[in-house]
């Protein structure tokens, strides 16, 4: 029976190095935190790094000391006896550079000013991320990760470790994710930073010094990126047209209020999502991590030619799409495999036909849970006592 | 896990990889469990991925550490038009393609070498039935006419037309029954067939 890792607490390291950024800035000293479950083995090879989406963190899988719901935002793939099963594997969540969960990011203070960076934060890229994220591997000692793992962007630090740090992992694993994000994609992230941006309470991202959130703009952002989470079929489903129950409704309401006010479920449901994404997420870190998305594009230095951009890659590859993600549709992860086939490496692919779109990666589909389960036994047999020739 | 065996392999995947060189880079086209993968991984030092559309499927695959690509062959070659490999495999599933000459064109692309097997609907016990007012069912062909997933039924002596015609040149051909293979008068003895073909 597949159990938690339980309680977990998160560790702080410093990095006292300046880091050299993309952009051609870079960060003079930075704090990263992370959390781990599973034992390092003494060959250090068992060490699988999760990386993280959009607004998830270190906090990969367990509960927090403080909050027994505070679980973990890939806790049904991460723990013993799980697909990622910790009683084999050394797991590393980490929480990365200009994000809000801890490590070094527009909230953190500018030792060079006294004061949040706020605006300031360098703008960061995909490829700094896993920068940073291969001088923790340094710090733990891990030399080469039996893989690297993540959906969605983190799929794309996964693709970008394959790349970057060719002999530092065996496998990656990618799911629900492209080589870069079309102009589609890029226009909802536009969308959503206007909302943010443009919202009176932003004040140039020194929202902090005026004692304001931008929680208007962020709800919205929030909205607008939970549409693209989420199928037709399953918004359909889930809320379809019925009207929302008011506390004093004895029945389901069958009227028109003949208001803007709530009318509709789905209306009253992304409201909600929103408000709680703004009292927790910080403005400025959704506007870093957006733009992160939207930089990503490896075969952008090869004339847009992905099979040139992989060729470093040494690694096995796993991907997986889901057939309603229409965020980072089956075509995007078809590119890739296309990539890696041309490359002569090792890939697997599949296509999970589940109704749920760019969530499906992190729900428990029993197909998908069960090809991640025997993926996973494949490196696990890679790296114990070698019994075959 | 242990691996398979020659002899726990179909019969008519166990004389297709006879016919595949050591270390050759194979392409399994509705590769099914992947056990044909599997064989020449670990017998003949073959590399190589399984192309299957079924989740059980593609999933068996992964539990024996075949690589598999999830995809409808019928839907196109397409990720694979970068690639060359030195065989193409499709075993026991022309029958069942809706764009057939579509696939042996574009596996004769990306493959050096081609290797197809397919029921011979020509097969003596098929005659009978057919003389007997009945559509054929046999092992290969278990299916009734109104729930059989096969589309494009063939004798060895139509396939050799059709492979002609697309300009593919045969290079190796073997009939079997039982599993057995069949030398005499095979387009009527015979209930499976093995090509092997290439581009002009």
């Amino acid at each position: 029976m597949p159990a938690s890792v339980g309680v977990v607490t998160p560790k702080r390291l410093r990095f006292e190095a300046p880091l050299a950024l993309t952009s051609g800035a870079s960060i003079a000293d930075y704090e990263l935190v992370y959390e781990t479950y599973g034992e390092l083995n003494a060959a250090r090879s068992n060490a699988v790094l999760v990386c993280h989406a959009l607004n998830a963190s270190h906090h990969v899988a367990g509960v927090t000391q403080d909050d027994p719901n505070d679980v973990g935002w890939w806790d049904n793939m991460v723990g013993p006896g799980k697909p990622l099963d910790t009683s084999r594997f050394f797991v590393v969540g980490v929480n990365n550079l200009g994000s809000c969960f801890g490590s070094t990011g527009p909230m953190s203070i500018n030792r060079a000013t006294g004061k949040p960076y706020g605006p300031d934060f360098p703008v960061v890229t995909v490829e700094d991320w896993v920068h940073a994220q291969a001088r923790l591997a340094d710090a733990l000692g891990i030399e080469r990760f039996a893989a690297v793992m993540g959906g969605s962007l983190g799929g794309m630090q996964a693709l970008a470790w394959s790349m970057l740090y060719p002999a530092r992992l065996s496998h990656c694993i990618a799911i629900a994710t492209a080589p870069k994000l079309s102009a589609q994609n890029i226009a909802f992230n536009e969308v959503a930073r206007r909302a943010i941006v443009t919202d009176p309470d932003f004040h140039e991202g020194r929202f902090y010094d005026h004692g304001t959130v931008p929680a208007r703009g962020l709800q919205v952002a929030r909205m607008i990126g939970h549409i693209t989470y989420l199928s037709d079929d399953v918004m359909a489903e889930k809320f379809g047209r019925t009207l929302r129950r008011h506390a004093h409704d004895t029945a389901l309401r069958s009227d028109y209020q003949f208001t803007f006010d709530v009318e509709f479920e789905i209306e009253s449901y992304l409201r909600y999502q929103g408000e709680k994404f703004s009292k927790y997420f910080d403005a400025n870190t959704y506007l870093l991590i957006t733009r992160a998305l939207d930089y990503f594009d490896p075969a952008r230095d090869h004339g847009g030619n992905l099979a040139a951009a992989m060729a470093p890659a040494q690694c096995d590859f796993l991907l997986a799409s889901f057939s309603t993600d229409w965020r980072f549709a089956p075509d995007r992860t078809r590119e890739i495999v296309a990539a890696l086939l041309a490359n002569r490496l090792r890939v697997s692919y599949a296509e999970i036909d589940a109704p749920h779109g760019h969530d499906a990666f992190l729900l428990d589909d029993p197909r998908y849970h069960a090809l991640l389960a025997a993926y996973f036994d494949r490196i696990a047999a890679g790296i114990g006592p070698k019994t075959l020739a | 896990m242990i691996g398979h065996t020659v002899s726990t392999l179909r019969p008519d995947l166990a004389e297709i990889a006879s016919w595949i060189e050591p270390g050759a880079r194979v392409l399994d086209l509705g590769c099914g469990d992947g056990s044909l993968i599997d064989f020449l991984q670990r017998a003949k030092g073959c590399s190589g991925y399984g192309v299957e559309i079924a989740d059980e499927r593609v999933i068996a695959c992964a539990r024996r550490g075949v690589d598999v690509i999830q995809r409808d062959i019928e839907a196109g070659l397409d990720m694979f038009a970068g690639s060359r490999f030195d065989v193409v495999v499709l075993s026991m599933a022309i029958q069942a393609t809706q764009h057939t000459e579509r696939v042996l064109r574009e596996m004769s692309q990306i493959g050096a070498e081609c290797i197809v097997s397919f029921p011979n609907f020509g097969h003596w016990t098929h005659t009978v039935a057919l003389l007997r007012g009945r559509m054929p069912i046999s092992q290969e062909m278990p299916y009734r006419w109104y729930n059989t997933p096969n589309l494009h039924l063939s004798t060895p002596a139509d396939f050799e037309d059709l492979l002609a015609t697309l300009g593919l040149l045969v290079t190796r051909r073997s009939f079997m029954a039982q599993g057995r293979a069949i030398h005499f008068m095979p387009g009527s003895r015979s209930t499976q067939a093995i090509y092997r073909f290439r581009s002009r």
